[in-house]
């Protein structure tokens, strides 16, 4: 229980034994966390690159935006203008994290903390993850997907899986169901019944049927719109769901690509939308193992202030006018709110009472951390654990940027007794994925006439989309819908159409 | 818990990412590619490197929300108060009105390797299908001597070695000698003591012993003879880079002709193994001189092509015997020439020069903004013109502008060479 872990900067795999063990002992007793099992592998920085440009899993399906991003991740490096991460962690079970050998056995030690113990807790145990992610079943599902990708290059050809991922990766970020539906994922289901799906299409090949006239559609004319609209579940945020369901030409195989991505992107959904409370908890768990390891003599003061010089700069956060300054950082956010929980907890001023009567001075901080972790994201996160003694110390402040007004930004808040609450309600909001995303949403599809899919974009105060990448994320809706597409733009206020967008399929796949 | 060691996975997972990347930026890449190498010595362009492609050609576009009123927190505040109203842009808030929003990645650089640069660089180009054929591609492999080995097949056993080697293992380990066993044998015969003779016996006894555990030539001593495989001198080719320099050549057409050189350079490098280049730049008369020199040095006169071929013809007399070489010659000229002299260099051409070349391009350079069909043809390139009417494999083409060169080098090796055919610019 005792004496030094190490000594010096080398470590051996009896070294991580060790480390992980003592960080076992203090996450469990002292913090009271609970974590997937562990496993830990010790990576080098080429292949910590290589895991980078594949968003950090260790088996991905190929694509050439990973390699776009691997040149681009490796140009940056080599000139030094990025350090690499220390550590990538994954949502899975076992929690896989990677360690990079060129780090010090006191690196080693924060990354164990941080990643084995912090993240490892926080994605098994918030509401979120548990709600959207299968742990278990990821992995597998990578690979199955993977090995799906790969055969469908092999049958239908690079070019034409290509095409279907490009769409696809386009349209990712509106391929999440944002409210709890009705059940969470099961991966393993997932692989299996794409599998059966197969069989099944290969039991009923019957080539006979490609001669059959396809003929006029059956005119849905009597179909009154309502009814319609409900069979077809309009209005239908999720583009990539209803692409997947109800798209007349696309191939079974292109069906099953839009799923895969799409499942992709429901898994790391809460990733976005915890950022914040993740580093945070993550930083937290870490700071809290260091001290207590040093405090019981098992880290040299050497190694501590080691320690104490990467924690600082993690958690560094530039001022607005720093030439570094490049919006929150995440890590700097997180680790002040959930320290300045821990202190309204333990040592509560009379600010904090009135702010936090639940908490204030309640003693066990652990259990009030636990609990956060657990239920909240980033955006709830800040609405309400953002406190007035920590927008003094960040001396916050809000703008109100609006572009009708000549003379200027307004600064419309600030780091007093008016501006608290105001600016934790903003920054809150800069966290929340309702603001962030555009509200694009499929409304109708003209069945009885041309085909036209119909979307909306509800434009909330006066930001419309950018032009240019609107034209080519509809190509590739109107690619993957065949027929056209059209995109209006409504103001949310007013409900007047500020524009409208249409487009017209390049290829016209041959008739399925 | 558990600990694994995935360093020895193989690395590079991403190389295959990276191919599509690159075929699928190609076009991009190769441009880049392009514009990289003109600033280079026509050694280093083999280099690879880094080359930088705008990202929009290949971003991946995503609906992006832009303008409209916007709300921000930031950190830091020193001095403003509510309601004080900043300018947009200028030194009152210190930055631009939307710190950290926006994407400043309008290009990017990475590093290709230089199997990959010159791929991407040369790629589509074949060499023409010109005189000599036999040469062009065939790169024959000999056998040359390389120390010892291990193993080897018996054949190739080296006896004085291995015997040499058995030697010296068998005085380290004191194996008895034949002799001092015979010696011994013959005391054993006279002594008649039996106290003695039963000490001899058991000395004989373990001398047998020992040179039976230590064997006369143990596998370990063999040692084969190793052979290596070198290419032979045919694969290797030499340029002979020819220009006017007479004062009418300017600092843009040398520059052309740089670039042609340089591009042609790259070329033969990935056919050969070896390529020489040998600069001859000439007035009224020619000589051999270093790259510095033939680009940068001053020189002026008058002009007379036909120096320049002569002083060609000695060096391959001299130096590259035909058979073991590859020629290429480039002219590149402004297209003066002395009127006398157009027997001479029509001479020297199909007599001498054309039969042992592989190819020989010239390259009428202009000033960039003329335009060729403004002027009548050149001395040199009527003479050339009609040498080529006769059935010389002369290939000939008229650049003007920086932006030509690679279009007209391409022309020059395009695939399915049919462009002897086609008319000259």
């Amino acid at each position: 229980m005792s004496g030094l872990l190490f000594e010096g900067a080398d470590w051996n795999f009896l070294t991580l034994q060790r480390i992980h063990d003592a960080c076992e002992a203090v996450a469990e007793k002292e913090l009271g966390l609970d974590t997937y099992p562990n496993q830990i592998e010790v990576i080098t920085a080429e292949q910590m690159l290589d895991a980078y440009s594949s968003v950090g899993m260790p088996l991905f399906y190929k694509h050439w935006s990973f390699g776009k991003h691997f040149a681009y991740h490796e140009a940056s490096y080599r000139k030094g203008l990025m350090g690499l991460a220390y550590e990538i962690v994954i949502n899975s079970s076992p929690c896989i994290s990677y360690l990079m050998e060129e780090n010090t056995a006191t690196m080693q030690t924060l990354v164990i903390a941080h990643a084995a113990f912090g993240h490892n807790h926080f994605f098994k145990n918030n509401y979120l993850f548990k709600q959207w992610t299968d742990a278990d079943g990821i992995l597998d599902y990578l690979d199955f997907a993977r090995g799906y990708i790969a055969q469908c290059e092999e049958r239908y050809g690079r070019l034409a899986v290509e095409h279907t991922l490009d769409a696809a990766h386009a349209l990712m970020s509106h391929g999440v169901d944002r409210y709890p539906g009705k059940k969470k994922l099961d991966f393993r289901e997932e692989e299996k019944r794409a599998g059966k799906r197969r069989l099944y299409e290969e039991g009923q090949f019957n080539d006979l049927w490609r001669t059959v006239p396809t003929g006029p559609v059956k005119t849905n004319a009597m179909l009154n719109v309502e009814r319609r609209r409900a069979l077809l579940g309009l209005p239908q945020e999720n583009l990539l769901y209803f692409l997947e369901k109800t798209a007349p030409r696309l191939a079974p195989w292109q069906r099953e690509l839009l799923r895969i991505v799409r499942h992709i992107a429901q898994y790391f959904y809460p990733q976005g939308q915890t950022k914040v409370m993740n580093e945070g908890t993550a930083t937290y768990v870490h700071y809290r193992i260091m001290n207590r390891l040093h405090q019981d003599g098992r880290l040299t003061d050497g190694n501590f202030l080691e320690f104490l010089q990467s924690h600082t700069n993690v958690v560094f956060q530039p001022e607005f006018d720093d030439p570094r300054f490049s919006g929150f950082n995440p890590y700097a956010l997180g680790f002040a709110i959930m320290q300045d929980i821990e202190r309204i907890v333990k040592d509560p001023t009379d600010e904090d009472r009135e702010w936090f009567p639940d908490i204030a001075g309640t003693g066990d901080e652990m259990a009030v951390l636990r609990d956060v972790w657990a239920n909240y994201r980033d955006e709830s996160f800040i609405s309400q654990f953002l406190s007035p003694n920590l927008i003094r110390r960040f001396k916050l402040f809000h703008l109100h940027d609006d572009p009708a007004e000549r003379a200027g930004i307004l600064v419309d808040a600030i780091h007093d007794e008016r501006g608290y609450r105001r600016i934790r309600r903003e920054l809150s909001k800069q966290y929340d994925v309702g603001y962030i995303d555009p509200n694009i949403e499929v409304v109708d599809v003209d069945l009885a006439g041309d085909r036209r899919l119909m979307l909306r974009h509800t434009v909330v105060k006066g930001a419309q989309l950018n032009e240019t990448d609107t034209k080519r994320v509809l190509q590739h809706l109107a690619d993957l819908w065949s027929y056209d597409v059209s995109l209006v733009e409504v103001d949310a206020a007013t409900d007047k159409v500020l524009k409208e967008y249409v487009l017209n399929p390049r290829i016209q796949p041959a008739a399925a | 818990m558990h600990i694994i060691d995935r360093r020895l996975n193989p690395g590079g997972k991403s190389l295959e990412n990276r191919q599509r990347f690159l075929r699928r930026a190609k076009a991009l890449v190769q441009g880049a590619v392009k514009k990289t190498s003109q600033d280079r010595d026509i050694k280093d362009v083999l280099e690879g490197g880094e080359v930088s492609i705008p990202l929009d050609g290949m971003d991946e576009p995503r609906f992006r929300r832009e303008g409209g009123t916007r709300d921000m927190v930031l950190p830091g505040n020193k001095k403003f108060v509510e309601g004080d109203i900043l300018p947009r842009s200028g030194d009152g808030s210190g930055r631009k009105s939307a710190p950290g929003q926006g994407d400043s990645e309008d290009a990017f650089r990475f590093v290709l390797s230089k199997e990959e640069f010159v791929n991407l660089f040369l790629d589509d180009l074949e060499l023409p299908d010109l005189a000599k054929r036999k040469f062009a591609e065939a790169e024959s492999e000999g056998l040359v001597r390389a120390g010892y080995s291990t193993s080897g097949s018996p054949a190739n056993i080296s006896i004085s070695r291995t015997v040499t080697r058995a030697l010296a293992r068998r005085v380290a380990l004191r194996r008895p000698r034949p002799e001092a066993i015979a010696e011994l044998e013959a005391q054993l015969e006279q002594e008649t003591d039996d106290d003695k003779r039963a000490a001899l016996l058991a000395e004989i006894e373990a001398l047998k012993a020992k040179a039976k555990r230590i064997p006369f030539i143990d596998p370990i001593d063999i040692r084969y003879r190793r052979f290596e495989a070198v290419p032979k001198p045919i694969a290797q080719a030499v340029m002979f880079c020819l220009m006017d320099v007479s004062g009418s050549m300017s600092e843009h057409m040398k520059d052309l002709a740089k670039r042609f050189y340089m591009l042609l350079y790259v070329f033969l490098t990935r056919r050969y193994r070896h390529v020489e280049i040998v600069f001859i730049r000439h007035t009224d008369r020619a000589e051999e001189v270093d790259e510095q020199t033939f680009f940068y040095g001053p020189a002026s006169g008058g002009t007379l092509v036909s120096s320049a071929l002569q002083c060609m013809h000695d060096i391959v007399r001299s130096r590259f015997r035909p058979s073991d070489w590859n020629i290429y010659a480039a002219q590149a000229s402004d297209g003066d020439n002395a009127t006398s002299d157009s027997e001479n260099v029509a001479r020297l051409l199909t007599d001498n020069i054309l039969p042992v070349s592989q190819f020989f391009a010239y390259l009428e350079v202009g000033e960039s903004g003329t335009y060729s069909f403004e002027m009548p043809d050149s001395a040199l390139w009527s003479l050339y013109e009609r040498l080529r009417a006769n059935g010389e494999p002369l290939s000939m083409r008229k650049v003007r502008d920086r932006s030509e060169i690679f279009p007209v080098f391409h022309d020059l090796f395009q695939r399915r060479g049919t462009t002897q055919e086609r008319a000259a610019s």
